[in-house]
């Protein structure tokens, strides 16, 4: 039988395949996906394709309703989503952002080989765990009051350094140096702050994670020695987590206050969790001030947990900072909504980019990429799951051109938590990896099974098609030899 | 819609990124009483969870399906913010715009309480609120 898909489907090349706006009465753009013909299949049972036409409703939609290759069903928009709208007359929305506003990850570089490592595992992934409080319900060492909270939204990643935790080159190397202008702490709720406060420097639970990789392969030698990565066996860190409880409440808020605002802009939608408002009324700025406080918590976040882990490093290893060379190499967001310029048919325009589930993919050359990484891209940091690989890639020209500078954010869900529970045990999946040379800690076994690897697509996959449509280029692959799951 | 058996308090509905729950109710405030159960089904086992404090909850919003999402991400927020894991609810008030409610539960220990999956916050995708013979809602929940 043929695919249901392949009658709605026009294929424009092996891995791009447009959803026309005649599929459904609203749409204003067409849909956009850049997938393998094998992939298609998942995403039409998941109505993956359903999502990606919603949101080619929303006003002032540019070009397309994008989806990356790791595409899953989400509520609302798609994960692995990339819209666009003009900041004119078109509209914000907190759902094309996530609940975890800038959930992101971090990479760091160290001069340690994995002969160094593998003796001392056990208690590298012991030390970390210790050091840096992750599961559900955790509560972080970090005691700030509710004016330091406030610092904190304003502030990103600056106000934990200027208290010792971290180095200012890690400020340089991070998207946005850490920290999104304009936000405003005033626009955040006290429920928010309240959930924000106990849990600023943890890790959380559900997919989040540190890791403690192994190069394994290098794609581009010249690339990867600009980022630190010299040779394979080299050890690597990969932080992934977000904004926690506080941006979760700021989720929650703005859906409700935007849902409000649906009605009084007049906005047709097919799907109320798409709530938005215009990117210019009051509801759209406000949500983006509260929006950018999220942000730049999630980013003092990860820079708290890079902290700890150097401590843990050097601790284990009896090194100094120096001798460990735990340099950060970049740090992204994966659910956030952005201020960017694009030419739009020959003229220049200011668009907000929603990004849920993909990261910003800008090229060499770009003024917003560092200084150090200018001649080569902005690097991509795209995390598999457990057992499998993560890869750095790096922004292109192509992304700028196609996908608003943007590309995949990691594997993408194959399974649903429930499935993923049925099939296998954690203590299975623990075994599992530990035969594969992987140590695991966690804190809940039952979260272990949800984010077995079987239940991802293979990010190789994922990143292949970014790499052969060009949205992306890759550069290094690591494979994980020290997983702590929260 | 099929016939609804009041014996069911709720079913866990699989989606791929997230999960959600179906809950039943021989009359509105059963559902939402369900509902909020099935919630704290996904974040620990609730037969090990005793009644040991209450606290209310007031809420107002604009609709029923408004008022469901509220209600539940109310809870959310007592877990996240007290640590509550609230096992039974009586709903005092419930109209199409206004919800009064005591939820009796306790603390969370990591002792006594395995905790599995954390909760960010209900959504509206794919919400309904149906009646047939009872009632019958369906929530998402992004974990």
């Amino acid at each position: 039988m043929t695919a249901p898909w392949k009658s709605i489907v026009k294929k424009i090349d092996d891995y791009r395949w447009e959803i026309p706006t005649s599929y459904k009465e609203g749409m204003s753009v067409p849909g956009r996906i850049f997938a393998s013909e094998s992939m298609l299949d998942h995403i039409w049972e998941e109505h993956a394709f359903e999502q990606v036409a919603n949101v080619a409703f929303l006003p002032g939609i540019v070009r397309y309703s994008l989806a990356m290759p790791d595409i899953h069903w989400g509520y609302g928009f798609p994960i692995g989503g990339v819209a666009a709208t003009r900041v004119r007359d078109g509209v914000i929305s907190p759902g094309g952002v996530g609940f975890d506003i800038n959930c992101g990850v971090r990479l760091v570089r160290t001069s340690l080989t994995e002969e160094e490592v593998r003796p001392k595992i056990e208690p590298l992934v012991d030390a970390l765990f210790h050091n840096i409080p992750s599961g559900l319900g955790s509560e972080g060492k970090i005691k700030a009051s509710r004016k330091e909270l406030d610092e904190v939204m304003e502030q990103g990643s600056r106000w934990a350094l200027e208290r010792g935790y971290g180095l200012p080159e890690d400020i340089v190397a991070t998207e946005e140096s850490g920290c999104i202008k304009g936000a405003r702490a005033d626009k955040v709720s006290d429920k928010a702050k309240k959930r924000g406060l106990p849990q600023l420097g943890t890790l959380g639970s559900g997919n989040h994670f540190l890791e403690v990789a192994v190069v394994d392969e290098l794609y581009d030698r010249d690339a990867a020695k600009v980022m630190g990565i010299e040779e394979l066996g080299q050890i690597m860190l990969l932080i992934h987590t977000g904004s926690r409880g506080f941006g979760h409440q700021i989720c929650s808020d703005y859906v409700n206050i935007l849902g409000q605002a649906v009605k009084k802009y007049g906005i047709n939608l097919p799907d109320r969790q798409l709530a938005c408002a215009p990117v210019d009324s009051p509801e759209g700025k406000d949500y983006l001030a509260a929006m950018a406080g999220a942000a730049n918590y999630a980013w003092t976040n990860r820079q708290f947990i890079l902290h700890w882990a150097r401590e843990s490093f050097a601790k284990v290893f009896d090194k100094s900072q120096a001798e460990l060379g735990m340099r950060q190499i970049y740090d992204v967001c994966h659910n956030i909504a952005k201020l960017e310029n694009y030419d739009i048919n020959g003229k220049p325009e200011k668009l907000c980019v929603h990004r849920k589930g993909a990261t910003r993919a800008f090229p060499a050359g770009h003024p917003d990429v560092p200084d150090a990484y200018r001649a080569i891209g902005q690097p991509v940091l795209i995390p598999g799951d457990m057992g499998r690989s993560s890869y750095v890639a790096l922004g292109t020209d192509v992304a700028m051109a196609e996908t608003f500078g943007s590309t995949c954010h990691g594997a993408g869900r194959l399974k649903s938590r429930g499935a993923a529970k049925r099939m296998l045990k954690g203590a299975d999946v623990a075994r599992s990896l530990a035969a594969q040379g992987i140590t695991v800690k966690t804190g809940s076994m039952a979260s272990l099974a949800e984010e077995a690897p079987q239940a991802y697509k293979d990010v190789s996959e994922v990143v292949e098609i970014t790499h052969q449509a060009g949205i992306s280029r890759k550069v290094v692959k690591t494979k994980p030899i020290g997983v702590i799951k929260g | 819609m099929g016939s609804v058996t009041m014996t069911k308090e709720f079913e866990i509905l699989d989606h791929t990124a997230d999960v959600g729950i179906i809950a039943y109710g021989a009359d509105l405030e059963q559902a939402f009483a369900n509902a909020a159960r099935g919630l704290f089904s996904l974040i620990t086992s609730l037969s090990d969870v005793d009644e040991a404090l209450h606290r209310d909850i007031e809420l107002t919003a604009t609709d029923r399906e408004s008022l469901l999402v509220d209600w539940l991400n109310e809870l959310v927020y007592y877990f996240d913010t007290e640590g509550i894991l609230f096992k039974r609810f009586d709903i005092i008030e419930l109209n199409n715009s206004h919800l009064k409610a005591r939820g009796y539960g306790e603390k969370a220990d990591s002792a006594k309480h395995e905790l599995k999956t954390g909760v960010k916050g209900a959504t509206y995708h794919m919400l309904k609120i149906e009646k047939n013979k009872g009632y019958r809602v369906q929530v998402l929940f992004d974990i």
